[in-house]
């Protein structure tokens, strides 16, 4: 006997349209960059040196990442003190948090009039610059230490208490315990979560543009950016955008093979209870990698707030104007992630089987496209229709809704799977299709994914300083352009002020979204 | 009339085998061992399944075409019969528009089927904030609205106790008195089918056999019955 064939609703035509889209601004404009970069490649000896240092400040922010998630997640998953909710919670706040606000708390800390410059001085020491490759790695193990400490707890967290019982019952001491339970877990998490820092690192634009830049320090994707906006040879920004292609395909093809975890799992609440681990030294070991990870996480946010306050109320009017578009991209793109990712959660319920995970292919895709070869793609498609320029803040828009689409389709795909589980037959029995199966079957059950997709979506596009970078001329600058503007001219007060003012902005966006889904929720 | 042609299904190693009809207005139980296939067999006539074989009929047209919300019958499940954020007046207004727009006189006829199943009243409470037994009844209210002629039932009540289970059961034989409508219902235990049903159906050992009136059956079983009734 057969599940019987539902008829494919709209809302399955609809999915399938935003799964071609999807397929479209991933593959169409890659396609597009191709046809561009015909004739022989013009690659200087600066381009093999952006390949170059693409590939080794990927291989060093993953490793630093993933190697000091280990002690932190491991003090994480075995001890319980106050605040510690509260730290994991923040261990997921770099993600939606603006690359450029970061890059300007770094230098805060770090930057040669930074905290730890002016500690040093007093020893005859420094001060430190981090502008180059140190930088760059830097700023990648700010973002990702937090991102490779959830994934190592989550590990942790799924090891059986009862392993922990027997290794105290066998009298294991750390180093016992280390070989048998912990090493085994690790082997099975490291190389993923390596993996995941690894991609994300390899299509760094925005850190390199502000900490990297030089011969030293360019990444293909900021040689793209340069190619196409100062020397404006589009066969050569073709090219580069062709090789960043084949470098994220053979690193997520790698994905493929190494199971790469999930970054949103649950049940991160719990600790372990693990008994033996009560000595003093290792207490004291634990709490010293809290302490320096939490410090290293909260100092430079810190130093945003207070250097921001002063230079928030002079704020020049371009910044807030550059701020109100900034909002309009970000709640534009919000709803383009969820008009997209809702009707494709909804085909991928429907269709399951193969067509199903062809949507669901097309909509992880962009994972792993380079926002800049989209926009250099969309700028070759463009070109020829209309100024690209009136275009630069509906294209940003549409390429940061891309970039959020896989996030958003994990969000909502196991919400929409348990509310058809729960109450799809129901609906069926009652005649209940289409915008009132939607209306009220559907929305109902899904106010939280649907409010943390809206929140996260339009923190992500708030933040964004990538596409726009490509297109948009002073005048018609986002608010991280701006704050870049900024920062390149050494209006360093006027900088910080709207560092801050974008610092507000995107986390107000996700938690007024978030909280809205939570608020009346059913259970 | 309900007809069950030639029918099969399939599944695995299961399999279920039904070539039955039933009269237009009988109450008729499904009586058998779990496993044996009841909540399968309503599913296929539901339109939840599609049968390997065979047809499933009503008044001689096939149903096969039909998608579950346009047959004509109304169903209620183990569970989650209710929408946990509609009120009990919403989720009975379904019954009359799956799209819930309804207008003065539809609104009355919601608050006439709460009067009539006992809840006079309650119909801006949530399903959380009813117990298990008005939340059959709400069910119930639905089904009434729907005025479909054929109703199925797959054990909604399995989890209230004895005494509201029987309650529950009269209740739906006096709303398909009322109706006119033909119930079958899903049930593991002969003492609701001597409750109300006039007849019923054996489903076991892969078959389901033509209805039989159930004091007839359950005084003289078959060795199949009496191998389920111990």
């Amino acid at each position: 006997m057969a599940r019987r064939a539902q008829p494919l609703g709209a809302a399955t035509g609809l999915g399938l349209g935003a799964a071609a889209l999807a397929l479209a601004l991933g593959l169409g404009t890659i396609a597009a960059v191709a046809l561009r970069a015909e004739g022989p490649a013009r690659l200087g000896a600066a381009d093999l040196a952006a390949v170059r240092f693409t590939l080794l400040q990927a291989l060093a922010s993953a490793a630093l990442s993933t190697l000091l998630a280990v002690p932190v997640a491991r003090a994480l998953a075995r001890r319980r003190f106050p605040g510690r909710g509260v730290l994991i919670t923040l261990l997921g706040a770099p993600f939606i948090l603006p690359v450029i606000v970061a890059v300007m708390g770094l230098l805060a800390v770090f930057g040669r009039s930074g905290l730890l410059s002016a500690a040093l001085a007093p020893l005859g020491l420094g001060p430190v610059d981090i502008y180059g490759p140190g930088g760059v790695v830097l700023a990648h193990v700010f973002f990702n230490l937090p991102l490779a400490t959830r994934l190592v707890l989550q590990g942790w967290l799924a090891i059986p208490a009862e392993r922990f019982r027997l290794a105290a019952a066998l009298g294991f001491g750390p180093a016992e315990r280390f070989a048998h339970i912990e090493r085994p877990m690790l082997r099975e998490v490291l190389p993923g979560a390596f993996l995941v820092v690894f991609l994300i690192c390899l299509t760094s634009f925005a850190v390199a543009l502000t900490l990297g830049g030089g011969p030293r320090a360019t990444t293909v994707e900021l040689a793209i950016y340069q190619a196409f906006r100062f020397d404006f040879d589009l066969g050569r920004a073709a090219w580069l955008a062709l090789i960043q292609v084949g470098l994220s395909v053979i690193a997520a093809l790698s994905a493929f093979a190494i199971a790469v975890p999930g970054a949103f799992g649950p049940g991160l609440g719990r600790p372990v209870a693990q008994l033996g681990t009560d000595g003093r030294w290792l207490r004291l070991q634990d709490a010293a990698w809290l302490t320096l990870a939490t410090l290293f996480l909260i100092l430079p946010l810190a130093m945003v707030a207070l250097r921001g306050l002063p230079g928030l109320a002079g704020l020049p009017p371009s910044v807030y104007a550059a701020a109100l578009r900034s909002l309009a991209v970000a709640l534009g793109s919000a709803a383009l992630t969820l008009a997209l990712a809702l009707p494709m959660a909804i085909a991928i319920d429907r269709l399951k089987g193969l067509r199903g995970r062809a949507v669901q292919a097309a909509g992880t895709l962009t994972i792993a496209a380079s926002p800049l070869v989209m926009g250099t793609g969309l700028f070759i498609l463009l070109f020829p229709l209309a100024d690209p320029r009136l275009l630069a803040l509906p294209v940003t828009a549409t390429v940061n809704a891309a970039m959020s689409l896989p996030f958003a389709l994990r969000a909502l795909m196991p919400a929409v799977a348990e509310a058809e589980r729960s109450h799809g037959r129901l609906a069926d029995s009652l005649g209940m299709t289409g915008g009132a199966r939607l209306r009220l079957m559907l929305m109902p059950r899904l106010r939280r994914p649907v409010g943390f997709t809206l929140g996260l979506s339009a923190a992500l596009s708030m933040g964004d300083l990538g596409v726009i970078a490509l297109f948009s001329d002073p005048g018609h600058a986002t608010l991280p352009l701006q704050l870049y503007g900024l920062m390149a001219a050494y209006r360093m007060e006027s900088a910080a002020g709207a560092a801050l003012l974008l610092l507000v902005l995107s986390l107000g966006l996700f938690w007024i979204f978030d909280r809205g889904g939570r608020t009346h929720a059913e259970p | 009339m309900l007809s069950l042609e030639t029918l099969v299904l399939l599944q695995g190693g299961f399999s279920l085998s039904a070539d039955l009809t039933v009269a237009p207005g009988r109450i008729v139980a499904l009586l058998g061992p779990s496993g044996a296939g009841k909540s399968t067999l309503l599913d296929t006539i539901a339109g939840f399944l599609a049968p390997d074989r065979g047809r499933v009929l009503w008044q001689g047209t096939d149903l096969g075409p039909f998608a579950p919300g346009d047959r004509p019958l109304s169903v209620l499940f183990q569970d989650n019969n209710l929408f946990p954020h509609l009120t009990a007046a919403q989720n009975v207004g379904l019954g009359l528009r799956p799209g819930l727009r309804l207008d003065r006189d539809q609104t009355r006829a919601v608050e006439t089927a709460l009067d009539r199943v006992g809840l006079a009243g309650l119909g801006a409470r949530k399903p959380a904030a009813l117990s298990g037994g008005q939340r059959g009844r709400v069910a119930l209210a639905r089904m009434l609205l729907r005025n479909r002629p054929l109703m199925l039932l797959d054990e909604p009540f399995a989890a209230l106790g004895p005494a509201l289970k029987a309650g529950m059961l009269d209740l739906l034989a006096d709303l398909a008195h009322e109706t006119g409508a033909t119930v079958l219902f899903v049930t593991h235990d002969p003492a609701d089918a001597r409750a109300i049903a006039d007849q019923t159906i054996l489903v076991a050992e892969g078959h389901a056999h033509p209805p039989r009136a159930t004091a007839d059956l359950l005084a003289d079983p078959p060795p199949a019955l009496r191998a389920y009734l111990g």
